[in-house]
């Protein structure tokens, strides 16, 4: 993997559902690859239950805001971000959602009913990580095209294993969640 | 050289302290501005280094405590948000008379948008008021970098220095490489020299004197001077850009392909301006764009202004944060381009809420339940969300909950009907401006009730601790103060506690408060309960209380407009409420809440 990579994703969902944590695994493998990398986050009083968003940039950007019609992709941690950011992302984008069914819309997207799988999983609060983990399938079915996500399923559970450090029941307990999603096929 | 580190902003500005020998840092909690102390003190421990951190009750007593160490000769910083340097601004104009010895930092973020403040004031405007420099950084790695200028500044001319990160820059994060720690080994030394550190008006005339001439040489301090970022691009246009704004446009402008084309200058030091910078600005081009947030300060410095193109005119906007699409716009105008307007439609998100479970809600819900046509005064914190349940009327400033009540005592105390006035203050908030407000309606004898809710922690803000809590920023222990003796040392009668969870126990103590106030003067409710983020172990419920809907539910919605928990949700096609049992935390209040009893243990 080289510099050249130039992805520009939006994060987003409701505080609380760790919008900002998967955030900060997708940054820290852009940095483990050697790429330049820059997040912008929601915090304060629009957490409390309120629309959370991230931009993520990976490459060489200066501005850590993306502009509309730039994203490349979007991971939904509700269905109804979609209708709220798709403003953002370019023609043909990708879009990773957690919901019961795939949305209706003009751009790449896949469901995954996460909130159902992680509890199925006996993990509720890992909805977050079960969608990341859908969404890295992607990666492995087109790379090269920047038809997916720019790290693999590998970088983020190397991850997670250095954010874990010390602590495996959590790091075993994220690995299975991100598998979970990740078993999930993509058509 | 260690490797590239994610670092939040506020983290890259911690770093950067702790490289530059800061040997004080203070703080009081403020979105966006908390994580910079908190960084601070963990990076510090984490290092054993000698530094003493801390949150201190507000940002006025904060400011002087790292002034006070800058006046013994270390370097020392205060960090704060935009409306608390409103709080720092005593000791901050009068310090900017007497300067500094070590080097003293005041880094005050602001919010433009705003995303979680009161107002979007620019503290760059408050700089210049004070007569202080101010550096406006564009990434966290730039803020990081600008800390040793603003030492060197601040000790060069005995003068603080302001540093105005934004939101953006505070909340982004960047792979940025950390340095080496600096060096701890100065030792305080306290000078006297009462004309100047005690200095009465006839010697502040002469220290005002000596800081305009300080301020003449900032003007041309070569480390801060204006960049020219694209050294190929000439034209007669130019764009002068400072904090993330530049970030934004040096982006637009290569995807536009103006780079090369339009000059662009980046203004580290929006204030003072550099001399020289303002005198060729105007000589060397005809058109000027300036871009800033969130007031046009450095706009204003720039005396001809029939070259310039920015807030005054109206061709920037006044209010608002700037967008990179806005930005887009501007540069295509001003440089002449055809631009496909944006016209940006996307769907309003959802309104923040206080959690499933959160305490506040039950203290709300008691307090409708007893004056339920009461004047309610609050303040800022979590619980400002409590008017999405009717049960906020006024949010003003920190502490103003109860000046205000005691406002709205007096303008209704000579009407026949009075009404019952009930005043909401978190514990943090009452520690921070709440104290002296209250023992004002004590001498006054002010008929109104104070509900303090008493979450044991400054939730909004990450879970910093108060004064009450026993600990400190890198949770050593510490002295804590007791609310209680606190409330009845300001001479309030009737002060009682109780837990807002046990809903009817609550109730009816609130009720009993506001019986007291209506003849006798202000009554205080302690009410407390953990919050339940970040809560220690001690504190997690014994029991969780699991619920769910029968189908005595008539969808007659009251639970959802009074109670608004997020764990019950309304289902219009059924027409009756349900409870999400990925989101309730088993607090048990709304089983009290319902009027037709249709929400019950399970
Ligand atoms: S963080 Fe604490 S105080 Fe704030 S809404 Fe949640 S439970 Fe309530
Ligand atoms: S018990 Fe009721 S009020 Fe408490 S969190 Fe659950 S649904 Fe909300």
């Amino acid at each position: 993997m080289g510099k050249s990579i130039n992805q520009q994703i939006v994060i987003s969902g409701v505080g609380g559902q760790g919008v900002l944590f998967i955030t900060r695994l997708l940054a820290e493998a852009a940095i483990m690859n050697g790429c330049q990398v820059f997040t912008s986050e929601t915090h304060g009083m629009a957490q409390r239950g309120g629309t959370v968003l991230s931009h993520l940039k990976v490459g060489e950007f200066s501005s850590p805001l993306i502009r509309p019609f730039q994203a490349d992709g979007l991971i939904a941690l509700k269905p109804e971000n979609i209708l709220q950011h798709d403003s953002f992302l370019k023609k043909g984008a990708w879009i990773f959602v957690n919901s019961g069914k795939k949305p209706d819309i003009g751009f790449d997207a896949h469901a995954i009913d996460a909130d159902a799988l992680s509890l199925k999983a006996g993990n509720p609060k890992a909805v977050n990580l079960v969608l990341l983990g859908f969404a890295l399938k992607r990666e492995k079915v087109r790379q090269g095209k920047n038809k997916g996500l720019f790290c693999t399923f590998e970088d983020i559970k190397r991850v997670l294993a250095v954010q874990h450090k010390g602590n495996k029941e959590m790091l075993d307990a994220s690995v299975r969640a991100l598998e979970t999603g990740y078993k999930v096929s993509v058509k | 050289m260690g490797r590239k580190k994610l670092m939040l902003g506020n983290e890259a500005i911690a770093q950067g302290l702790l490289e530059n020998g800061c040997a004080i840092a203070t703080s009081y909690p403020g979105t966006p501005a908390s994580e910079i102390l908190a960084s601070l003190a963990r990076i510090k421990e984490m290092n054993s280094l000698p530094v003493h951190s801390q949150w201190a009750v507000n940002e006025k007593v904060a400011f002087e405590i790292a002034y006070a160490g800058c006046m013994a000769g270390l370097r020392t910083a205060v960090s704060m948000k935009q409306v608390g340097l409103n709080v720092a601004s005593d000791p901050l104009m009068s310090a900017a008379y007497m300067g500094a010895k070590g080097g003293f930092i005041v880094i005050s973020a602001d919010d433009p948008g705003p995303h979680s403040s009161q107002t979007e004031q620019d503290s760059r405007l408050m700089a210049m008021m004070a007569k202080i420099p101010v550096l406006d950084p564009d990434s966290p790695a730039q803020a990081k970098e600008m800390i040793s200028i603003a030492y060197e500044l601040s000790e060069t001319f005995e003068i603080p220095v302001m540093l105005r990160p934004t939101t953006r820059v505070c909340h982004s994060r960047q792979d940025i490489r950390a340095k080496n720690f600096g060096s701890f080994e100065r030792k305080a030394d306290f000078k006297k020299d009462p004309a100047r550190w005690a200095a009465t008006p006839k010697f502040r005339f002469k220290l005002h004197t000596e800081l305009e001439k300080k301020l003449e040489k900032i003007a041309a301090f070569k480390k801060t001077t204006p960049v020219k970022l694209n050294k190929k691009a000439v034209s007669r246009k130019a764009v002068i850009v400072s904090g993330v704004a530049a970030a934004h446009t040096r982006e637009i402008m290569n995807a536009l392909g103006l780079w090369d084309k339009i000059p662009v200058f980046q203004v580290i030091q929006p204030y003072p301006l550099h001399r020289n910078f303002i005198s060729s600005v105007c000589i060397d081009y005809d058109e000027v764009l300036v871009i800033e947030e969130t007031v046009p300060v450095i706009e204003m410095q720039i005396a001809d202004r029939t070259r310039v193109r920015g807030k005054l005119n109206g061709f920037v906007s006044r209010v608002g944060e700037i967008l990179p699409e806005a930005i887009e716009q501007m540069l295509c105008d001003f440089a002449g381009l055809k631009a496909d307007k944006i016209a940006v439609q996307s769907q309003p998100g959802r309104r923040p809420t206080l959690c499933a479970g959160c305490p506040h809600r039950a203290s709300f819900f008691a307090i409708k339940k007893a004056a339920p046509k009461g004047i309610y005064t609050s303040d800022i914190g979590c619980y400002t969300l409590g008017l999405n349940l009717g049960a906020v009327d006024t949010v003003l400033c920190m502490g103003a909950a109860i000046s205000q009540a005691e406002g709205f005592y007096h303008a209704f105390k000579n009407e026949s009907k009075r009404p019952d006035i009930v005043a909401t203050i978190g514990d943090s908030t009452f520690f921070h401006a709440g104290i002296p407000a209250l023992i004002d309606t004590v001498v006054q004898k002010v008929h109104f009730t104070l509900v303090i809710l008493d979450n044991r922690t400054t939730a909004m803000t990450g879970n910093q601790p108060t004064p009450a809590s026993g600990f400190g920023a890198s949770g050593e222990p510490l002295e804590p103060v007791d609310i209680e003796a606190l409330v009845k040392g300001c001479g309030v009668k009737f002060c009682k506690t109780g837990d807002p969870c046990e809903i009817k126990e609550f109730i009816s103590l609130v009720k009993e408060a506001v019986l007291y106030a209506r003849d006798k003067g202000p009554a205080v409710v302690i009410a407390r309960h953990p919050c339940l983020i970040g809560r220690k172990s001690k504190d997690k419920q014994a029991k969780k209380i699991f619920v769910e809907i029968t189908d005595a539910c008539e969808g007659c919605e009251y639970c959802i407009r009074h109670f608004e928990c997020p764990a019950i949700i309304f289902d219009n096609n059924k027409k009756r409420a349900d409870v999400d049992p990925l989101l309730c935390s088993g607090c048990g209040v709304c089983v009290h809440v319902c009027p037709k009893k249709a929400i019950v243990m399970k």
